[in-house]
């Protein structure tokens, strides 16, 4: 955790500096007769953000803060774990978005996390999967009419199927 | 005499077959709308707004203002249950909410923050009866150096009352504020901060992007590490028993927080382009700031979940009084309001209460009836809110990431920005586990598109000139409470290094 906290600063202070250097493109000045320029508001808040991030450090160097007393890892084996079949979970998840739709993505991702990461039976892992898309098509669709993606070609035959039941 | 007398004509308009219906019927779809992360009580109005050319204009707004009702009271079921902020006046509500669901405890949160709401509705509702065209008044001498004062004394409560790590807070305020800066700068035009060159960032980043990425994902990221996957503290019992005793710990506890937020609530509610996002926020800091128990904030305290949650409420009714008397919206949800308003034939503004006065009243009657039929609504769907919270967490989790992206579409249409709510919820898990809090970011990229427009223009009203912030009867007091709040912490770790030096001298 130590370690992490200060490269989690240095990061931020990269990205802060990333966003002074941005924010030049517009002036950071005042103007005559326009007031302050358009890039001074985030530059001089970004210029506050890497003062933050060297107070920080200096928190970390003289050891006030929790996380920079703490000598254990930042995710141990568990939550790397964790993490990536969560997290990758999630993003192939929303990739899937563009190929089989939202429904489609939503019922496999559902299917993954329960049966797969959940252990539950398969029964119940089916009927959450298929129920819940459902329910939200109608939901989204019908009650809320609007449109989420369709994914590629070879899924309209399920959605004009289920667009006849609204319509 | 004359207004009561109005009032009572007012609410036994409301009380016709057509108009209750409305009423019922809307609140209770408010209440799911505001429920659903993603979607707040600007898409409930926004989509039913072609249902009310169905019906005569006084029966259509009065469905409008019970959907908004309802949304503002469902907005802290999916703080409370969810952990996640379904709009950005909900957001102070999971600072104690969450935590009192985390403990078992989702029920009393849930009576709290209905009660709550109730109060300040009502306290909103008889303030807006006898003072609207005083308070509208008051509202319109807020000019641009009041409102950036506003502003900072609502980032101030973060920074003087936390008890956290204050650079992490400053740094996740301003990272809120330059993200609600990207896009295009509002004065110029000009395209700004495109980051990397995307231009998937020229419509800018929208506050569900990041509140959704915060705690849906990130949030969520953190519990599943922190729990190692296993949550079974959450299993909240739902009785009649139970449920008395609730109210009885809500009324209790968390009346000190109803009345602060009723109050403060409804008068940053009446300010133009203020609303409740940060009446909620300030309620909150000053509830902390008065509590006798002030670390209990943060941990589940019911006057936490009281004062925002009253706060809301209360500015949703404030921020109808500059709309029906002056003709501007005090929210997004009041500007789609006004629309239907003018599509309908009428005209707000000071003629309003004179030429309409059978409208307004009957408007204002609906108020009162919406608020008692939005208190019941809710406290008999609470139930069904808490038997979700008994699902095993295996299958919570999925459904709350699915709702999250599938809200987060909803909300925004476009895939750029679901691909940046799963960055944002990354980022956000490891910001977290380094104790960097997150709410600041959430509320700040909300404020931040208020708070810079009145700077530049206050700084252009005095030639540049900062003094303007602290000469205006206005003005300079707010600011200078802001600063002070903003400077105790360092002030007080100041005097603690001086101290600690004493002994050792």
């Amino acid at each position: 955790m130590r370690v992490g906290e200060l490269l989690t600063a240095g990061f931020l202070a990269l990205l802060s500096l990333y966003l002074m250097w941005k924010s030049t493109e517009l002036p950071i000045g005042y103007i005559a007769g326009t007031g302050p320029g358009g890039g001074a508001w985030p530059f001089w808040l970004s210029a506050i953000m890497l003062i933050s991030c060297i107070c920080i450090a200096i928190n970390w160097w003289r050891g006030t803060s929790p996380a920079s007393q703490s000598e254990d890892p930042v995710l141990d084996r568990h939550g790397w774990k964790s993490l990536i079949f969560v997290g990758g979970g999630i993003i192939v998840f929303v990739a899937l978005i563009s190929i089989i739709s939202m429904y489609g993505a939503i019922a496999v991702f559902l299917f993954y996390y329960i049966w797969f990461l959940g252990r539950h039976g398969l029964i119940l892992s089916l009927a959450i999967s298929l129920i819940t898309p459902v329910a939200l098509f109608f939901f989204f669709e019908g009650a809320m009419q609007i449109t989420m993606p369709s994914g590629l070609p070879f899924t309209d035959p399920v959605f004009n199927f289920l667009y006849e039941i609204i319509y | 005499m004359d207004v009561l007398l109005l009032l009572a004509d007012g609410m036994l308009l409301s009380l016709q077959p057509l108009n209750l219906v409305m009423i019922l019927l809307g609140v209770t779809l408010g209440l799911f709308i505001g429920a659903m992360p993603g979607l707040g009580s600007v898409n409930g109005v926004a989509i039913l707004l072609p249902v009310t050319f169905l019906v005569p204009p006084g029966s259509a707004i009065i469905f409008l203002a019970a959907i908004y009702y309802g949304a503002m009271y469902g907005g802290a079921v999916s703080s409370i249950t969810l952990g996640i902020p379904g709009a950005s006046t909900a957001v102070a509500t999971t600072f104690d909410g969450r935590p009192l669901a985390q403990q078992g405890r989702a029920s009393l949160a849930l009576v709290t923050a209905a009660l709550a709401s109730f109060i300040g509705g009502t306290v909103a509702n008889v303030l807006f009866t006898l003072f609207a065209p005083l308070l509208a008044s008051v509202a319109l001498s807020f000019g641009p150096p009041e409102v950036f004062a506003l502003m900072l004394l609502a980032f101030a409560t973060f920074v003087g009352l936390g008890g956290d790590d204050i650079p992490k807070t400053v740094f996740s305020i301003c990272f809120g504020l330059v993200l609600g800066a990207v896009g295009f700068d509002q004065i110029s035009g000009a395209p700004r901060l495109v980051l990397f060159d995307y231009n998937g960032f020229l419509q800018g980043i929208g506050f569900l992007v990041l509140a959704i990425g915060v705690y849906g994902i990130g949030e969520m990221l953190w519990t599943i590490d922190q729990t190692r996957g296993d949550v079974t503290a959450t299993t909240p019992k739902m009785t009649i028993k139970g449920m008395a005793s609730d109210t009885k710990e809500a009324a209790k506890r968390g009346w000190k927080g109803t009345m602060i937020g009723s109050f403060l609530g409804f008068f940053v509610g009446v300010l133009p382009a203020a609303g409740a996002t940060p009446g909620s926020l300030m309620s909150y800091g000053v509830a902390k700031m008065v509590s006798r128990k002030p670390e209990e904030f943060g941990k589940g305290s019911p006057d936490g979940v009281a004062a925002p949650e009253a706060a809301n409420n209360s500015a949703s009714t404030g921020s109808m009084l500059p709309m029906l008397t002056l003709g501007i919206p005090g929210s997004p949800t009041t500007a789609i309001l006004l629309g239907g308003m003018v599509i309908w034939g009428l005209v707000p503004g000071p003629r309003l209460f004179v030429d309409e006065q059978e409208f307004v009243w009957g408007l204002i009657g609906s108020f009162y009836i919406s608020n008692v039929a939005a208190l019941l609504i809710n406290l008999a769907f609470i139930p069904v809110f808490i038997w979700m919270l008994r699902m095993p967490f295996t299958i919570l989790a999925p459904m709350i990431f699915v709702l999250s992206i599938a809200g987060g579409y909803a909300a925004t249409r476009d895939m750029f920005d679901i691909w940046l709510i799963v960055l944002f919820g990354l980022g956000a898990f490891f910001m977290r586990k380094f104790d960097y809090p997150l709410a600041p970011a959430v509320l700040a990229i909300v404020l931040g598109p208020i708070a810079e427009p009145t700077l530049r223009q206050s700084l252009l009203l005095s030639s540049g000139d900062p003094s303007i912030f602290f000469t205006r009867p206005v003005a300079g007091p707010i600011t200078i409470i802001a600063l002070v709040l903003i400077f105790l912490p360092a002030i007080k770790v100041v005097r603690r290094m001086r101290d600690e030096r004493k002994p050792a001298s």
